[in-house]
């Protein structure tokens, strides 16, 4: 197996180890922090995706840049929708 | 057909290629295409059919309001024509309608490519689209869905009888043919384009397929898990959107919009882009303010990504988020009233070609306009609360997406059929097809802005008697219509045989696709093009010409 099949093998197993962690994490009583560490965990996925599977740690400015757009064009969707659950009654 | 046409026919080097069209005759040759033109033509074939679904199922919706009883369908039966209709005009006609046949076909003639950038996966997406509509065609038979095309939950996960799954899985799979076309634009508008062909130098065209494929490759996962989640919640109970299940069944509209509102960009950007090169052909004229239009095409694409709360103001969404979606939604139509003014900036001072190409244009920007004004309305909170779920929404949006989209599918199909099959179409007949169109459209769905203001809602068959003139005014509209659509058929297709051979250049238009012959051969050029010039660098001293020396 060359190293770049096991690396990504690794991350691979990296994401269903964390996946498990989610699940496992879902069963507890951790009231308001259970969403905080949920959100934390999915952070780390993603970071694993684009760091591994996409390459980016390999990549210069512009691929990084251009990622980053999209974790921004995703805020849109969570920061309006936000707006909106936050200021319900 | 037209004034250039008279001068002697000039010859490019590429008439002495077999064109696309001649490059193999087997339907293995079609079917397994990797040619840009040949794969654009079989995206045409098959939204044509889906287009014929969509317009039956349209036709007994039609029918069934010629009387303010529900005699001729169900509740039920009613409630699964127009979602069969929705799903189908929307995912299986519209989004694709332009983009996979005309941008497909022209945007490597436009910058002056072989191919696009990933040609198999070209085809790729097209067999996507294919299965995807096998699904749809299967769940039109098995009795279809009575969600409506937006999957509202909890009804959807829920209480849905019907193919639900099913439908939701058809659009799931085209998305994918969304995702695969968006990507190859972008790539091949970056990586493919001709020498001196600079980003400056780009048909508005291309730039609004540009913007285009941003929200394909963007908006279209939402889409995808979204509906992925409604299946979860049907079929193993998961809770997510249904509120007895401890979902949120408004997050269902926040993520559903969240896409919906941008596709809504996909199906009328590339008609925008559409108009720009008919309005610049038929004035033979510089566009006005060439970096505004093409710039409003990608603040359309990126503002269109803030507003979709507006479609929320009465379901529960919180007061101050509805301010804000207002405001922005206000702010999105900006960009499109800019367009609208530099086209008519454009035809002032022209020197105006009046034929087919050009009625369609000036009958989209009459439907247009008045499909974006009415939207505007809508943005606004208090008007949307009368109107939200009536009649009134229901003409808004036809006025965009059938008086603007479809009135540009067809003028593109007109002004592009002498390159697409090497033939001219008859000119009085094409004329007489648009006025027909721009009367029978309006005649369909003017009356349902009255109907709704005074309160008809949507989605309903049966319904006052006072309401029956005005439906039954847009039903023979209707008819007028279809008949306005089936001409172009006939006439087009006749001229697929008998018209007269076109020559490379017909309109004397500015465009790189123009200076190859009609229909192009395999891989568009013989040499590389080298461009000279900007894209509308009007007067041209010769049709064949790249520069204006
Ligand atoms: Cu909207």
């Amino acid at each position: 197996m060359s190293i770049a099949v096991r690396r990504l093998l690794l991350a691979w197993i990296g994401l269903i180890a964390l996946l498990a962690l989610t699940v496992g994490l879902a069963f507890l009583p951790l009231g308001a922090a259970k969403p905080a560490a949920a959100y934390l965990i999915a952070t780390a996925k993603a970071a694993l995706v684009l760091w591994y599977f996409m390459e980016l740690r390999r990549e210069g400015g512009l691929p990084r840049l251009a990622a980053g757009a999209g974790f921004v064009w995703l805020s849109v969707l969570l920061v309006l929708t936000a707006a909106d659950f936050l200021s319900r009654n | 057909m037209t004034r250039a046409s008279n001068r002697p026919p000039v010859v490019p080097p590429e008439a002495a290629l077999p064109s696309y069209l001649r490059a193999g005759y087997t339907l293995r040759s079609w079917l397994l295409t990797t040619d840009h033109k040949r794969i654009a033509i079989l995206y045409l074939v098959s939204i044509s059919f889906f287009f014929l679904i969509g317009a039956i199922a349209a036709a007994l919706i039609r029918l069934e309001l010629l009387t303010p009883a529900g005699d001729l369908l169900t509740n039920d039966g009613y409630n699964r024509a127009f979602s069969i209709h929705g799903i189908i005009m929307v995912w299986f006609f519209l989004i694709p309608s332009i983009p996979n046949t005309f941008g497909n076909f022209l945007i490597p003639l436009m910058i002056g490519a072989r191919d696009l950038a990933f040609p198999r996966l070209n085809l790729l997406s097209w067999y996507i689209y294919v299965v995807a509509g096998l699904i749809t065609l299967y769940v039109v038979l098995s009795g279809g869905v009575d969600t409506g095309w937006t999957f509202y939950t909890p009804l959807s996960s829920v209480y849905a009888n019907g193919a639900v799954v099913a439908a939701i899985l058809a659009v799931f799979i085209s998305g994918f043919s969304s995702i695969l076309t968006g990507l190859n634009f972008i790539v091949t508008v970056h990586k493919l384009r001709a020498p001196g062909m600079t980003w400056g130098r780009l048909p508005l065209f291309v730039w609004s397929h540009y913007a285009t494929s941003i929200i394909f490759v963007l908006a279209t996962p939402v889409l995808a898990i979204t509906l992925l989640l409604v299946a979860a919640e049907r079929l193993f109970g998961i809770g997510v959107f249904d509120p007895a299940l401890g979902g949120d069944p408004l997050l269902f509209q926040h993520l559903f919009w969240f896409y919906s509102h941008p596709a809504v960009y996909i199906m009328i950007l590339p008609a925008l882009g559409v108009i720009s090169e008919l309005i610049t052909s038929a004035a033979h004229k510089r566009i006005f303010g060439y970096w505004f239009v093409a710039y409003a095409s990608i603040a359309i694409a990126v503002i269109g990504f803030f507003v979709w709360g507006h479609h929320m103001f009465v379901s529960g969404q919180s007061y101050y988020a509805s301010a804000i979606f207002s405001f922005l939604s206000i702010a999105v139509a900006v960009p499109s009233a800019i367009k609208v003014y530099n086209w008519t900036a454009t035809l002032y001072k022209g020197d105006i070609e009046l034929n087919a190409p050009l009625l369609y244009a000036m009958g989209f920007i009459g439907l247009f306009v008045a499909g974006g004004l009415t939207g505007l309305m809508l943005a606004m909170l208090a008007i949307d609360v009368h109107v939200h779920d009536t009649y009134f929404v229901v003409a808004h949006f036809h006025y965009i997406m059938v008086g603007g989209t479809v009135t540009a599918f067809f003028g593109a199909m007109h002004y592009w059929w002498p390159k697409i099959t090497g033939r001219l179409y008859p000119e009085a007949w094409a004329r007489a097809s648009a006025l027909v169109i721009l009367v029978g459209f309006n005649v369909t769905f003017f009356p349902l802005f009255l109907l709704g203001y005074e309160g008809m809602p949507r989605r309903y068959h049966v319904y006052p008697e006072s309401f029956q003139v005005l439906q039954v005014i847009s039903s023979c509209g209707a008819l007028l219509l279809a008949a306005g659509y089936l001409l172009p058929v006939a006439y087009l297709g006749w001229s697929l045989f008998r018209g007269a051979k076109a020559p490379a250049n017909p309109w004397g238009a500015t465009g790189l696709e123009w200076t190859t012959s009609s229909p192009p051969p395999k891989h568009n050029f013989i040499e590389q093009p080298v461009v000279e010039r900007g894209p509308y660098d009007y007067p041209i001293s010769d049709p064949l010409s790249r520069s204006n020396d």
